[in-house]
């Protein structure tokens, strides 16, 4: 489910009670998933903890210790011997994130060739994912570290046919624009930060969708337009062609 | 696919309140009360009362008569901005929008039966509470000092008189002297705000006691914008910083107001100005309603429903909710879902998915500004970070003097969008 729940839940006024022995809880409107789950990644690293230590005050063993693993450049653990493929490929600029980590894990040397990690691989996805769970457990969070590597991947989302007629909705529009005003005045004052009021709708989704697909440079604007589907870039532009107080 | 009831029945999972129809006040309208009026609470008030437009009775309990925002009192330490500019009344959120406020501390609530007591004695009833306290500082967990010892080592980490007792401190440090802070330990409101604030004291310190040195005594081993910072200091500031970091004592300190001396280690260091920025939890108010779990009050990912309590939202600093940061964009951002959710439960007004963002900007010197950000979604665990990006080292002079621009831009903007 998603969204919807809200949608009835404000459209029905009642009082249910939970029935006995429910299901699990089930949250509502979950739009992410977490790479994997850190606990069963736990059971893997027995395949690990013979080379690697992890966690406060891990050291060089035989292979380097893996706290702060994410974000780092391969071959950056100063006084750990790298193979030299391990260190070009680091002088190259492969850095460890969830994606080059899954590569890796999933077959070494088909990423590093001369690595001296004699490691067989894990073949299964899920395996792999719940692994690299449990490693990116032991690196920076991102409530301390807001730049960290992401914990989730944002759920492709099918929208479902009732939202869709609402094409270019302002009042769904005027919801969303609350998190542009954060930065973009309401009045259309434009210090700083440009004025989005009163574009013409034409105008405005054509600049989103160039920031979607990074053709306009802005790393905030590419992240906010990246993340706002078509008809919800349909419903921001209804609302600002006629915004401004 | 068909929506199951217990989807959204789920964060009654305790089991014992359930959405039931509001309660009929005596003026026939549901009340929300808000409890806080900074970045989260008073946001979360206006759009309620900006939205309903008249369907909400809403009600601000709030002690201050002005707010002092923390964000952007690094600059005035600076010297980049005037103490006034910080300073932001309530008036219009009364005038313009019909929000009640009740310049009053809540000291008390009763969640069973759904009112708020204040410290004048006053009782209010609500459908719906909404708390936003902020932090308070841990008492007791820096040894040698206490909340009294703030006139001397201030913390100047919650806006206001205690950011002009820093400033003057620092104005009045002898000739080459040392100024000392102590970095608070994870997790603290504003991530990179401790390292926006050393790089706005050695800029002050460059005009006006430029052999002056600056000692920060870090618990942490790394921190958000590290390399930003550093390399800023090394360009701007060469030679006047030095981080001792866990390895070097940052974790075994005590500090000594009497005789202006950090020991960290065991080895004792006199300095002239000690910024002590202690370890945090959320505001008491959100501990005595008894919606905290250890330091800080979960609440669920989807719309910052208290996990303890469905007729009660935790916002801003104050809540767990997973990956955001501790930020005034963070706590603005949750109050504008909140609202949302709020409304459609109380007034049957449609309600939208949860979207949740944040960007810290941060000077280092005179136009040089940098930035981290992050997009959120709600997981069924937590608020989950699934994107981000960083100013990037080695920018040229222009890109940063632009981020710095976008950063008063964003000042007026979100100022403007919590108090009207
Ligand atoms: C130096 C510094 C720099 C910062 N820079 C930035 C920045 O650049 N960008 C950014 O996004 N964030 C920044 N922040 C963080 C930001 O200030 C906080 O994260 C934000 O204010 C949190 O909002 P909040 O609503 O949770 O709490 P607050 O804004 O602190 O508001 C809490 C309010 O609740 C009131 N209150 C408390 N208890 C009670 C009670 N019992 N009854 C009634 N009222 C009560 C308080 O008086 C206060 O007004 C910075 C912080 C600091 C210290």
């Amino acid at each position: 489910m998603g969204w919807r729940g809200f949608l009835l839940l404000a459209g029905l006024i009642f009082a249910p009670a939970l029935p006995a022995g429910a299901d699990a809880f089930v949250p509502p409107d979950a739009r992410a998933e977490t790479f994997g789950d850190a606990d069963r990644g736990a059971g893997f690293w027995t395949q690990c903890k013979g080379c690697h230590e992890i966690g406060a005050g891990a050291r060089i063993r035989i292979g380097p210790p893996l706290s702060g693993l994410f974000g780092r450049r391969a071959g950056a653990v100063a006084g750990f011997a790298y193979s030299k493929s391990m260190a070009r490929m680091g002088a190259d600029g492969l850095t460890w994130n969830w994606g080059t980590l899954d590569a890796y894990v999933e077959n070494p040397k088909a990423l590093v060739s001369g690595t001296r990690m004699a490691y067989r691989g894990l073949k299964d996805p899920q395996d792999r994912a719940d692994l690299i769970a449990f490693l990116r457990s032991h690196s920076d969070r991102p409530q301390d570290i807001p730049e960290a590597a992401p914990t989730a991947r944002r759920l492709e989302l099918d929208l479902p046919a009732d939202l869709l007629a609402l094409q270019g909705d302002p009042a769904w529009g005027e919801y969303l624009a609350a998190e542009c005003q954060t930065c973009h005045r309401r009045d259309g004052s434009d210090q700083g930060i440009p004025s989005i009021t009163q574009w013409p709708v034409e105008d405005f989704v054509i600049a989103m969708h160039a920031y979607k697909r990074k053709l306009r440079p802005h790393p905030v604007m590419q992240m906010m337009a990246g993340r706002l589907s078509d008809e919800e870039i349909a419903a921001l532009a209804a609302y600002f062609a006629t915004s401004g107080e | 696919m068909q929506m199951k009831r217990r989807d959204f029945l789920g964060s009654a999972a305790a089991g014992t309140v359930i959405l039931a129809a509001p309660m009929v006040r005596a003026q026939g309208k549901p009340r929300v009360v808000v409890i806080g009026g900074g970045a989260g609470g008073a946001t979360c008030a206006r759009y309620l009362a900006k939205d309903s437009q008249g369907a909400l009775d809403v009600v601000l309990i709030e002690p201050a008569e002005v707010y002092h925002t923390c964000f952007f009192s690094n600059l005035y330490l600076g010297g980049f901005r005037d103490f006034d500019s910080l300073a932001h009344r309530y008036d219009r959120l009364a005038a313009d929008y019909g929000i009640t406020l009740v310049r009053d501390r809540a000291v008390a609530v009763d969640r069973a039966a759904r009112q708020v007591t204040t410290a004048g004695g006053e009782t209010l009833a609500y459908d719906r509470l909404v708390i936003a306290p902020g932090i308070d500082f841990k008492e007791g967990a820096l040894p040698g000092w206490t909340l009294a010892d703030a006139e001397v080592m201030p913390h100047a980490y919650k806006g206001g008189a205690q950011v002009q007792l820093l400033r003057a401190q620092i104005e009045a440090m002898p000739e080459g002297g040392t100024f000392a802070m102590i970095a608070p330990p994870n997790p603290y409101r504003c991530p990179p705000g401790p390292y926006e604030r050393i790089s706005m004291v050695a800029h002050l310190l460059t005009q006006v006691n430029p052999t002056a040195k600056i000692l920060v005594f870090d618990p942490k081993e790394n921190f958000s914008k590290q390399g930003l910072f550093e390399e800023g200091w090394e360009t701007h500031y060469p030679g006047m910083i030095t981080r001792i970091g866990p390895d070097m004592g940052g974790t075994a300190l005590e500090v000594r107001p009497a005789t202006m001396e950090v020991v960290a280690d065991g080895v004792v260091e006199k300095v002239d100005v000690c910024n002590v920025i202690p370890p945090q939890m959320a505001g008491a108010i959100a501990q005595i309603a008894g919606v905290t779990e250890g330091d800080w009050a979960p609440v669920h990912p989807a719309d910052m429903r208290a996990r303890l309590d469905e007729a009660v939202f935790v916002l801003g600093d104050a809540s767990a909710q997973g990956d955001m940061p501790k930020s005034a964009f963070s706590a603005n951002s949750q109050a504008k879902v909140a609202a949302m959710v709020i409304r459609a439960e109380l007034t049957g007004s449609r309600a939208f998915p949860a979207k949740y963002s944040n960007t810290c900007w941060s000077l280092i010197a005179p136009e040089d500004g940098v930035k981290v950000g992050a997009s959120y979604e709600p997981t069924a665990e937590k608020i989950a970070s699934v994107e981000s990006f960083i100013s990037q080292t080695g920018e040229d002079a222009a890109l940063r003097r632009t981020t710095y621009e976008e950063s008063l831009g964003w000042y007026a903007g979100i100022t403007a969008d919590i108090f009207g």
